[in-house]
Formats: C-alpha cells, structure tokens, sequence
C-alpha cells in the first residue's frame, strides 16, 4: 500500500506580492519568515523531491522523508539566512544544501522520524512520484535536471494561479481558450484560432484578443513567480532572460 | 493540477516570451531567430496582409529619451532606400515596453551557407561587389554598420544580396542636421545582455559587433573613433571568409587557400589592415577594386611586376593569343612549305 501524504492541492499560496520570498527568509518578523518560507517550500518541495529521488536513487518513503527532513532543518535552523546572493544563484545554494543534507542523513543513517514537535508539510508526493513514472529517461545532469524540474514546477504552478484568477474574475472562458490552445496534449497539432471560434462560438478576432490578454496575464503570473523565488534582481534577470529570452526590470 | 510536458514546457515558455503584438497591426506567426540583442519573428501585417520580420529587441528596461532617440534612428535608417539593404517598415514599442522594427520578410539563404554551396569564385565576387555597394550607400548617409559578417547578409531567392541586421548601426552624420555623436548610436539596451561574442553597451571603452569580423579599434571599444573604415575592415573579413571559406584568421589567406591569387589577397589584406589608415577609403574604392579582380585589371592594392602584367595580359586575352599564336603558326608552315 502506497502511503504517500495527501495533496496540499487547491490550499498552495500564491504570492501577494512581488516581493523576493528569499529576502523575506531573513526577516526577524516571524510571520513574514514563515511566510517566505511556504513560498519558498511551494515552489522547491517538488524539484527536490525527484532530484532525490534520482540522483540519490532514494526510494519514495525515504525521499519524502529527505525532502520533509530537509525544509524543516533549513526552516528550523533558518538556513536561508546564510545565503550569499555574490557566491552562487538560490537555487544552486538550495541544491547544495539539499546535496549536504541527504549526504549527511545517509552518512549518520540517522534519518529523522518526522512526527510530535517537528514540522510536517502537506505534500503531494503522489503527484510527483506519478510525474517520475511519466518522464522518460534523459542524459540531463542533476544540476540540469533540478533545474529543468524547477522551471516545469514553476509553470504548473502559474498555470493554476493563471486558472484560479480567470476563474475569480469570471473570466472562465479566457482560461478555456488557453487551456484549449496553449495546453494542447500536442502544442504542433491543427488546434487553430478558428477552429477555437467555432467550439466556443466566438468571432475569431475575439480568441486573438482573448488569447492575447491571457497570455500577457500568464507572463506576469510567471515573472511575478519568478521574482518572489529569486534572491536578488540579478538573479531574477538572468533566470528571466534564460526562461523567457527577454531583459526584465 | 496537470503534469506539464516537455513539449507543452517548451511550448508556454515561448509563449511568455513571445512578443504580445496587442496594440499593433501585427499578429504572432513564428520565431524566426535569436540573437545576443533581440529576436526575430514571422508576423503578419494585418492591414496590408503581408508577411513581416519584426525583430524584437530584448531589452524592456529604455528611458523615454532613448526610446526617442531609437526611433528617430530607425526613421534614418528607413531612409535607406537601396535594394542591397533590408528596408526598415515600421518601428514601435510593445506592451512590455520592448522596442521592435518590422522589416521586410527575406526569403534565402544567408551568406554562408550560399558560400558552402557555390565554389565559383567569381560568383562569390559579384556577391562581395553588391554588398560593397550596399555599404558604400549606407555610408554616404552617414550610416555605418557595424557588425557586417556573413551572417548579417542574404541572398535572395533570385540572387540579390540584401545587408540585414543594421540594429547596432551608428549614424556618424544625419542628411538632416549636424554631425551625431555616439549618442546616435542606434541600440543602446541594457547592460544585462548576453555577451558571447557580441557586446550591446555601446560605451567608450566597451565593445559591439562580433569580434572575427570587427576591427581592431572597434574590439577595443574605441567607439568614438569608429568610422566609414571600421566597417572597411569588416568588409575584408568578409571577403576572407569567401576567399578561404574561414572566418579570419591570422593566417594570410593564400597561406588558408593556395588558388587565391596574389591581387585577390591583396585587396583583402588592405581592407583588413590594422592601422585604418592603410585601408580602402571608402567601400566604393573596394568594391572598384573588386571590379577590377572580376575584369582581370590591375587592382589598386597590389603592384604587379612585369612577369605578372604580362601573365594577367595573356590570361585575360587569351583567345586573342590563341589567334595570334595561330597565325604565326600559319606564317611559319606557309614558309617551310614554300621553300621546299
């Protein structure tokens, strides 16, 4: 029997604010810092979980064990606090100290039993061991591996908060277009704007348009994402110039 | 919440970094390229329905005053109406506050890759005179380049050579007014840019272009005293790339490829010299010299010696030597056969 922890699902935050979650990690207001930290957890947990699972061949009970293990000893010992935006990206900290933490519970085999006074995360590790059996195998480095699982969790989070904004606004339709074209099982396919106008029996110019203003919304969710999880501006550059090929503030 | 693909991960990242044309009248096709600078795109042009390529350029992060000055650039380059240089259709910003030109859709192949598929060296000279002749154009406006290479020139479905890509262009002087400073660069985006081998920054001491083809004062970022001749010297690593079929080098490029000729070899290394000084003027004094390479004449940047005159004469006349060898021929047998 799989005893995977339940989904934290539709109860996942998204940010309020542009704000970077890794400098509110240091905040000595404590619920700023919690704050940060769920953020922080949101967007990482998942990645982290299959690096272990990969590049450490962790089985599942003991990934999720690793990956609860560690978000609670970098929250309770507030490891973020350490971090040096000069000497390496966040993510790559996160990496290391992730690589440091499961080489030491390893080493000690003193793995922690999360349970009483210690933190315990409600995360969907059925979905990402489901995520795992549906990747094919890759010649992707950790690193490269990590990242490429970062980038995909960070969309499929903005994909949702995309859906719960449209939905909130009664914009319904917008997110069904999107969904329908830019969601598409098979992105090449003959999926068109006109075919869109006959299934949803609107004008064509109205789906460009529809489309058109989901998309800038979609965009800004992302980069809104993308400067909460980065550490510093430079950091939020580049990553954005990598993702998406453009020059932000 | 849905796994997401690889593909449909590939697929919405070049959705949040397409373009979003709202506002405009042109729709999203493609991405056609992506360069250090921008990106080039398929667009339709919804009001003259026509098939466009808007480069983007990538930085979003451009004061009012540049965004002007940019503009105003671009109008100067629009004015350069000549069928060997891409015309410039239209210039705006979009939502996102990127800056982005819509040029005229080429189709064919760029420079390189018709080098790899055509051996004839004259062909390859007739390409190197029309893009001579571009770039002398654009210098009589007052407009230099600046990142000539074989990459920035195309040619066309029915032979003509098209010089792309004048977004890093400098406007030394405009028709309209007085001479423009390093203030007229044309690009100037932000100092986060990519820098493999192309730099954006356009300030002294900095450098812009592609280093293989740039010269040697633009590589040391000597902005203020680029010139018409900076891109002289651009135009010779071109014309060694289509000699040799290699970027430059240090090699000479007889030293690369035997069958250059000395006068071809010649020409290339004036265009190349280090000191600007000792190159071709102008590119219509290159593109003469070229001429003359094409007509077998004498070229300016090589003093043959009598050996070689008369070899070049022969080559060049040679059906005429044929005759005349002919005739003699004739004469001498009329003679022996008269006698006996």
């Amino acid at each position: 029997m799989d005893p995977d922890t339940d989904i934290g699902g539709a109860q996942q935050r998204f940010p309020v604010t542009n704000q970077s979650a890794i400098a509110a990690a240091r905040s000595e207001d404590h619920v700023v810092r919690q704050r940060a930290f769920d953020t922080i957890l949101t967007s990482y947990w998942k990645p982290a979980y299959k690096y272990i699972r990969l590049k450490w061949q962790a089985n599942n009970e003991d990934a999720k064990d690793l990956t609860q293990g560690f978000f609670a000893n970098v929250f309770e010992k507030n490891h973020f606090a350490n971090y040096d935006a000069r000497k390496a990206s966040f993510q790559t900290f996160l990496r290391t100290c992730l690589d440091g933490f499961v080489a030491n519970e390893r080493k000690e085999r003193t793995r922690l039993k999360r349970g009483g006074d210690a933190n315990h995360f409600q995360l969907d590790f059925l979905s990402a061991e489901d995520e795992l059996a549906m990747q094919t195998s890759s010649d992707l480095s950790p690193e490269d591996y990590f990242h490429r699982e970062w980038v995909r969790w960070m969309f499929t989070m903005s994909v949702d908060a995309l859906r719960e904004r449209c939905e909130a606004s009664g914009r319904k339709i917008h997110f069904q277009l999107f969904e329908a074209y830019d969601l598409h099982d098979d992105p090449d396919s003959s999926v068109s704007y006109a075919s869109l106008a006959k299934t949803f029996e609107l004008e064509p110019a109205t789906v460009n348009n529809y489309l058109a203003a989901t998309r800038r919304e979609f965009r800004r969710i992302v980069l809104d994402k993308l400067r909460e999880i980065t550490a510093t501006d430079e950091e939020y550059r580049n990553e954005a110039r990598s993702l998406l090929g453009v020059d932000v503030k | 919440m849905k796994w997401l693909s690889d593909s449909k991960l590939s697929h919405l990242r070049a959705v949040v970094g397409n373009p979003d044309f709202s506002g405009t009248k042109y729709a999203f096709v493609k991405e056609l390229a992506r360069g250090g600078m921008g990106t080039v795109y398929l667009a339709e042009d919804t009001e003259l329905n026509r098939q466009v390529a808007i480069k983007v350029l990538s930085a979003t992060e451009i004061s009012d005053d540049l965004r002007r000055r940019m503009i105003r650039e671009a109008q100067i380059i629009a004015r350069l109406e000549h069928p060997g240089i891409v015309p410039v259709h239209d210039v705006g910003v979009l939502a996102d506050g990127r800056v982005f030109y819509a040029m005229k859709l080429v189709r064919g192949v760029r420079l390189d890759e018709y080098a790899a598929n055509t051996s004839s060296t004259r062909e390859r000279l007739r390409k190197f005179q029309a893009v001579c002749d571009a770039v002398a154009f654009a210098h009589a406006h007052g407009v230099i380049h600046r990142d000539l290479k074989p990459q920035n020139i195309m040619i066309g479905s029915f032979g003509e050579v098209l010089v792309l890509d004048w977004g890093v262009a400098k406007i030394l002087r405009d028709d309209r007014g007085p001479a423009a400073s390093e203030a007229d660069t044309l690009l100037l985006p932000g100092p986060d840019q990519p820098k493999p081998d192309t730099t954006s920054d356009t300030s002294q001491g900095t450098v812009i272009g592609t280093r293989q083809y740039m010269s040697p004062e633009q590589a040391r970022g000597e902005v203020d005293r680029l010139d018409e001749r900076s891109d002289i010297y651009s135009l010779g690593a071109v014309f060694y790339f289509l000699l040799t079929d290699q970027a430059p080098n240090d090699d000479k490029p007889r030293a690369v490829n035997p069958r250059v000729t000395k006068p071809a070899e010649a020409v290339c290394l004036k265009a190349m010299a280090r000191d600007r000084s000792n190159r071709y003027a102008s590119a219509a004094e290159l593109s003469a010299d070229v001429s003359r390479l094409l007509d077998a004449e004498p070229v300016s940047a090589y003093r043959e010696n009598v050996y070689e005159k008369v070899s070049r004469w022969v080559s060049k006349n040679r059906f005429l030597v044929l005759l005349v060898l002919a005739y003699l021929l004739m004469r001498i047998f009329f003679i022996f056969t008269s006698r006996s």
